[in-house]
């Protein structure tokens, strides 16, 4: 969040990409793309390519970490050194540590832990390219990965930042905006309750473009939620088409 | 798992749903504040012990000469630590940060630098050198809060920052040349969620019972905001918890100004 003023990220009233203020850039997913992983989710948002896969529940260790009411959710978020322009150094940095802990968090609110207690589930986020918003692509894919692996949820986990670029608040920055804007606003809903589970913010907001940029972000979420329920209802109807527990694991 | 703190969970959720606190506090009543500036001595730059009720913060800032940032070669150069020492819980052990002091240390960070709390333009030195300013955030006693107590330390080290002299491509620690410059005093507040209910700057035993926490960090308009913890916030918490944080940041940073 630089908030130059010098970059032009409007013309003409529509965004660099042609996008307008309050339009989402185009999402496609997919399930099971992993042969190994217990569920897996691919997604192309924009420009950004993540791959999730969840193991799990499993045994967790070491020992003394198991929690006896519950499992526990882990969530590592990767970026790959080829993801972006400069290469990143492989390992976690502060950031995606960061980043792991409150995706972590978001799953949690959703994941039925209670029925597994002893265990781990474990989250691996892998961004393959990143261009701004990878924590809400990959926590979008991530909460699939998870119905995939069959794991009981309460709801999915939908997310969508909106943001500040040239005084004007949009949904869903792209890198430049990301990069040249005057704020980020990541946010994650349970859509079914409209409750917030992941919500970050970084910038330069009033009071009153905290509420515009609130609602950008929450309608963004709830379109992103009828996207995923479509990429599980078609993979469930591939499943039965193809003759059910033949193919399926 | 803590036991203590899952034993105290049930009373600690009862009680906050009869509207009231272990501590008789109000929902959105702090505990006591108070700042020992340049505590650490003479040796840091500007140094702050802050005691949120029983929790104890206390913030270095030391200042170095480097490059900076290839995108913005005027500017100086921040950078925010937090160590979460073993003296401090019998929860935390010695080793590289995890992710709560990582957490602690960035939510703070961004307060500070996307209010643009540094006046980073006035750190420039020579072409290609910069002051570097590095914040660390030293977590003596954890009874609950790090974030806002780590927040007020931060800042109020900052205010009393001494810049060190530098002459003949020397920096002269112990003699100086004047403040460091500081443009506005971002402050931390954080909320969490017990049952249905807002309480801020949450207690030990509060933070193991809470849904969720919501901080957010206000100088006149927000500035970075962080939530965590496993639970959900509707709208209109978050609504809340924001219009809580302007009105008891402005009350926290007249301590920390003094005025």
């Amino acid at each position: 969040m630089s908030g130059d003023d010098d970059v032009i990220l409007i013309k003409d009233g529509k965004r660099l990409d042609g996008r307008g203020f309050e339009e989402v850039r185009n999402i496609k997913m997919e399930v099971s793309v992993l042969d190994r992983a217990q569920g897996s989710a691919y997604i192309e948002w924009g420009k950004n390519r993540i791959i999730v896969g969840v193991y799990g529940p499993r045994e967790l260790h070491p020992k003394f970490l198991q929690d006896p009411t519950k499992a526990m959710l882990r969530c590592v978020y990767n970026l790959a050194p080829f993801s972006v322009e400069e290469r990143k150094k492989p390992g976690p940095d502060r950031r995606s540590v960061e980043i792991s802990k409150v995706a972590a968090e978001a799953l949690s609110s959703v994941v039925m832990l209670e029925r597994f207690p002893n265990t781990v589930i474990d989250v691996f986020i892998e961004v393959l390219q990143a261009d701004a918003g990878t924590r809400c692509a990959g926590l979008t894919a991530a909460s699939l990965a998870l119905a995939d692996a069959g794991i009981p949820m309460k709801d999915l986990v939908a997310a969508c930042s909106a943001g500040k670029i040239q005084g004007q608040v949009v949904v869903d920055l792209m890198k430049e905006e990301d990069n040249f804007g005057q704020c980020d606003l990541p946010m994650a809903i349970v859509p079914r309750k409209k409750e917030v589970v992941l919500l970050q913010m970084d910038g330069k907001l009033t009071r009153e473009e905290f509420n515009s940029a609130y609602a950008l972000a929450f309608d963004g979420c709830m379109k992103v939620y009828e996207l995923q329920k479509n990429t599980l209802l078609a993979s469930m109807k591939k499943f039965v088409g193809e003759g059910g527990e033949e193919n399926g694991d | 798992m803590e036991i203590e703190g899952y034993l105290k969970k049930d009373y600690i959720t009862n009680l906050v749903g009869e509207g009231k606190r272990a501590d008789g506090r109000r929902f959105d009543e702090y505990r006591s504040i108070v700042l020992e500036n340049n505590y650490s001595g003479e040796k840091a730059c500007g140094s702050c012990l802050v005691h949120l009720g029983k929790t104890k913060v206390i913030a270095g800032v030391s200042l170095d000469i480097g490059e900076p940032y290839s995108d913005k070669p005027n500017d100086g150069v921040m950078s925010t630590s937090a160590e979460l020492r073993p003296i401090a819980s019998p929860r935390f052990e010695s080793g590289p940060p995890n992710d709560e002091s990582i957490e602690v240390a960035r939510v703070v960070d961004r307060g500070i630098r996307e209010s643009g709390a540094i006046d980073t333009k006035k750190l420039f030195v020579e072409d290609d050198l910069v002051w570097i300013a590095f914040i660390d955030l030293h977590i003596l006693d954890h009874c609950g809060n790090l974030i806002d107590a780590a927040g007020i330390a931060a800042i109020s080290a900052l205010l009393n920052t001494r810049m060190p002299k530098y002459e003949d491509g020397k920096i002269i620690y112990g003699e100086y040349s004047g403040k460091m410059p500081i443009k506005c005093v971002p402050i931390p507040c954080t909320t969490v969620k017990i049952g249905n209910s807002l309480l801020m700057d949450p207690d030990t035993d509060e933070e193991y019972a809470m849904d969720a926490r919501l901080t957010v960090a206000t100088t006149d308009i927000v500035n970075a905001m962080q939530k965590g913890g496993n639970g959900a916030f509707k709208e209109e918490e978050i609504m809340s918890a924001v219009d809580m944080a302007f009105e008891k940041g402005g009350q926290i940073r007249k301590i920390v100004t003094g005025d």
